[in-house]
């Protein structure tokens, strides 16, 4: 029998306990959400359900001391992983003053924190993306090391934006990883409405890099992808372009109703492989996780979730004289 | 060329909005929807729903989300023939077509001395007070006031969305027709059945007066209307309030008219004050009608400052409470 695989990517049990911890957390604070949002307490969610593993096994190849993601809005479990935590995030759907994205000022789901080295982004998609390339060549001209992983949908590599930051990229070798998380649906629009070419991954060819597309339901198999990426960008080779194909197991966000555009046994299919169950299960084939331990996790996380929901409901606002801070600097 | 309409329906105004592009495209062989999730999905706000069924997808296409290629897109297909309605999801995210609306849109039929032309129009939903994320509920309609070669309109109700929209896919030049989300289904208006016009460039008179001119457009018109109805039946005063409807081009002649019959005037907008749309209302009074003013106009509009998030969107927008203030000190002046 074959060497398992995350032997041979040299992850540990507590790496790979932890990958799967931190997957589950966005998972349930996203569960959470929606409840809220039904119950009509938070106005918006827009979800990370379904693409937790590659989020996760994309963030597990870079350096929370050193790195930095400009991320978009599904990446949850990104953000947990370079230090939100749980009741940050809470405060945010709640739109509190507490929020550390913006206080209370953004949608849910639009991250930024300085000091956890995410880098602010908005609601129009891919804006974020040519941020991420001059984010890299101030590191390259100031010589620090970091690399920069931008990701987006694989609609919104569609916009001109993609283009003209990945051509940048490629032109001057930055160390940038542009992670295109396909969750096969812009809204409501399919990928093959979407794109002419087969692969997102396709387009790096036309900007000069490598382009790959990997299973985004197996953290391991992107780990992997990232993980070359990273190393390239590190030693001043260039830029990556790597896609993620996996499936949006929510509608679009809580104003959405995806019954008017996919059925519902698709969805039912693709539940079958999300990637919170099938790592779940590779633990525990390979006995690094006990049917206790699971459980305890589910609890410990759930606990955290009730006390953080708690805590930002009674939370206040931002005062309204606030609204004219930070306009200008003065 | 207005057709006298038999029937009416009571509608909302997204259903006004619906209702004219199911007109035009059963009409005209050359109307043509192109818009992201505008398809299958029938518009997020359901604008476009059932079009995709019945008339196909060469006529209603989903796009890949890029507002460049929609405008661009659009553009070539005006210039070759078709008059086509492209959507913005929102106005906030019509950016990255700015280029397209700026730089041809609006230029190509003076640069081609009319030869090529842009029967284009560009629907968008906009406007606070529905508790949208962020960049979602800014008003920028003066971004395109100051656009020469574009026509800027605003309904408030089913019935003008329904005649407005006709009127901007008639129209030979680009027309930007904002939809304040805040209407959408705030009320109910009788609309008839098949075409009919509401000119462009014409406001409306909801209500006449004889103290004050309150001028305002789109979601404002709610708070407006409120506003003045209590504000009356309190006190010994009498407003004249106007939808202005279209913002681009103004109409000079009934804002003149209010304003010489009542001698004073207030603009309500929700988009910031500095570069607003009143200022262009204020220069037109002070140009037409400066000798008939007995105070200072008076206007309410938002910060200088983005639309904060729904915990306080509130506080930005103009309240009943400012709205009144400002008509009583123009009043009592
Ligand atoms: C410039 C811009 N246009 C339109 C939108 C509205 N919008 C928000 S998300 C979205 C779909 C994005 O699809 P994709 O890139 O595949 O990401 P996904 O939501 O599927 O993760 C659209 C059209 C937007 N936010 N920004
Ligand atoms: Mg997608």
């Amino acid at each position: 029998m074959s060497e398992p695989k995350h032997e041979a990517l040299g992850l540990e049990r507590d790496q790979l306990l932890s990958m799967f911890k931190t997957m589950l957390t966005a998972r349930k604070i996203d569960e959470r959400m929606w409840l809220l949002n039904r119950a009509g307490k938070i106005p918006f969610v827009i979800s990370c359900q379904g693409q937790e593993a590659a989020q996760i096994g994309a963030v597990t190849a870079l350096n929370t001391e050193e790195d930095y993601i400009l991320p978009y809005y599904r990446d949850l479990g990104m953000v947990l992983h370079f230090g939100m935590t749980i009741q940050d995030l809470m405060m945010s759907g709640f739109a509190r003053s507490e929020d550390p994205n913006s206080g209370g000022r953004q949608m849910p789901g639009h991250f930024g924190s300085k000091k956890h080295r995410i880098v602010t982004g908005s609601s129009p998609v891919t804006t974020q993306v040519p941020h991420a390339v001059g984010f890299a060549l101030a590191g390259k001209i100031k010589r620090e090391n970091f690399i920069c992983l931008t990701s987006f949908g694989e609609g919104s590599a569609n916009q001109g934006d993609f283009h003209e930051a990945a051509n940048f990229a490629g032109v001057h070798d930055l160390p940038v990883i542009f992670l295109c998380e396909n969750n096969k649906y812009a809204i409501s629009v399919p990928v093959d409405r979407q794109l002419s070419c087969e692969r997102v991954s396709d387009r790096a060819q036309g900007y000069g890099m490598p382009g790959e597309t990997v299973d985004g339901n197996d953290p391991l198999a992107v780990y992997e992808v990232v993980k070359k990426a990273a190393e390239r960008a590190r030693e001043g080779s260039g830029p990556s372009l790597i896609e993620t194909v996996s499936y949006r197991l929510t509608a679009h966000s809580s104003d959405d109703d995806d019954r008017s555009y996919r059925g519902r046994e698709e969805v039912e299919e693709a539940r079958q492989k999300d990637g919170i169950v099938t790592f779940a299960k590779y633990l525990k084939e390979h006995d690094l996780l006990s049917e206790d331990e699971e459980k305890d996790m589910h609890n410990s996380i759930q606990k955290e979730i009730d006390k953080a929901t708690d805590l930002a409901e009674s939370a206040a606002y931002a005062e309204v004289e606030t609204t004219f801070n930070h306009v200008y600097d003065a | 060329m207005t057709t006298t309409a038999i029937n009416t329906k009571k509608m909302t105004m997204i259903q006004g909005v619906r209702d004219a592009m199911h007109e035009m495209l059963k009409e005209h062989d050359d109307v043509m929807i192109l818009g992201e999730d505008v398809g299958v999905n029938g518009g997020v706000f359901r604008a476009t729903e059932g079009l995709y069924e019945e008339f196909g997808e060469d006529r209603v296409i989903d796009t890949p989300i890029s507002e460049s290629g929609i405008i661009g897109n659009s553009i070539g297909l005006a210039v070759n023939g078709f008059r086509p309605i492209a959507e913005m999801q929102f106005l906030g995210f019509i950016y990255p077509a700015f280029n397209q609306l700026m730089t041809h849109a609006t230029r190509l039929r003076q640069r081609s001395m009319g030869r090529f032309t842009v029967p284009l129009v560009v629907r968008a939903p906009y406007g606070a007070g529905v508790r949208a994320p962020e960049i979602h509920s800014d008003s920028v309609e003066a971004l395109f006031t100051q656009m020469p070669g574009i026509k800027v309109v605003v309904p408030s109700n089913a019935y003008d969305a329904k005649g407005l929209l006709i009127a901007s896919i008639d129209d030979p030049d680009p027309v930007l027709f904002l939809e304040p989300m805040r209407c959408y289904r705030s009320s109910r208006t009788e609309v008839p059945d098949g075409k009919y016009n509401v000119e462009i460039g014409k406001a409306s008179v909801l209500k006449e007066g004889d103290d004050i001119s309150v001028f305002t457009w789109g979601a404002m018109v709610i708070d407006t209307m409120k506003a003045v109805e209590k504000l009356e039946a309190k006190k010994n005063v009498s407003c004249e309030v106007i939808d202005l409807r279209t913002l681009y081009p103004l109409d000079k002649e009934t804002i003149a008219a209010s304003v010489q019959k009542t001698g004073r005037a207030a603009i309500i907008h929700e988009a910031p004050a500095t570069g607003g749309v009143s200022n262009d209302v204020i220069s037109l009074i002070n140009d037409t009608s400066f000798l008939y003013l007995r105070a200072p106009i008076q206007r309410v509009a938002g910060f200088d400052t983005p639309v904060p998030v729904y915990s306080l969107e509130q506080e930005y927008l103009p309240s009943t409470e400012k709205i009144q203030t400002a008509i009583l000190h123009a009043v009592d002046f």
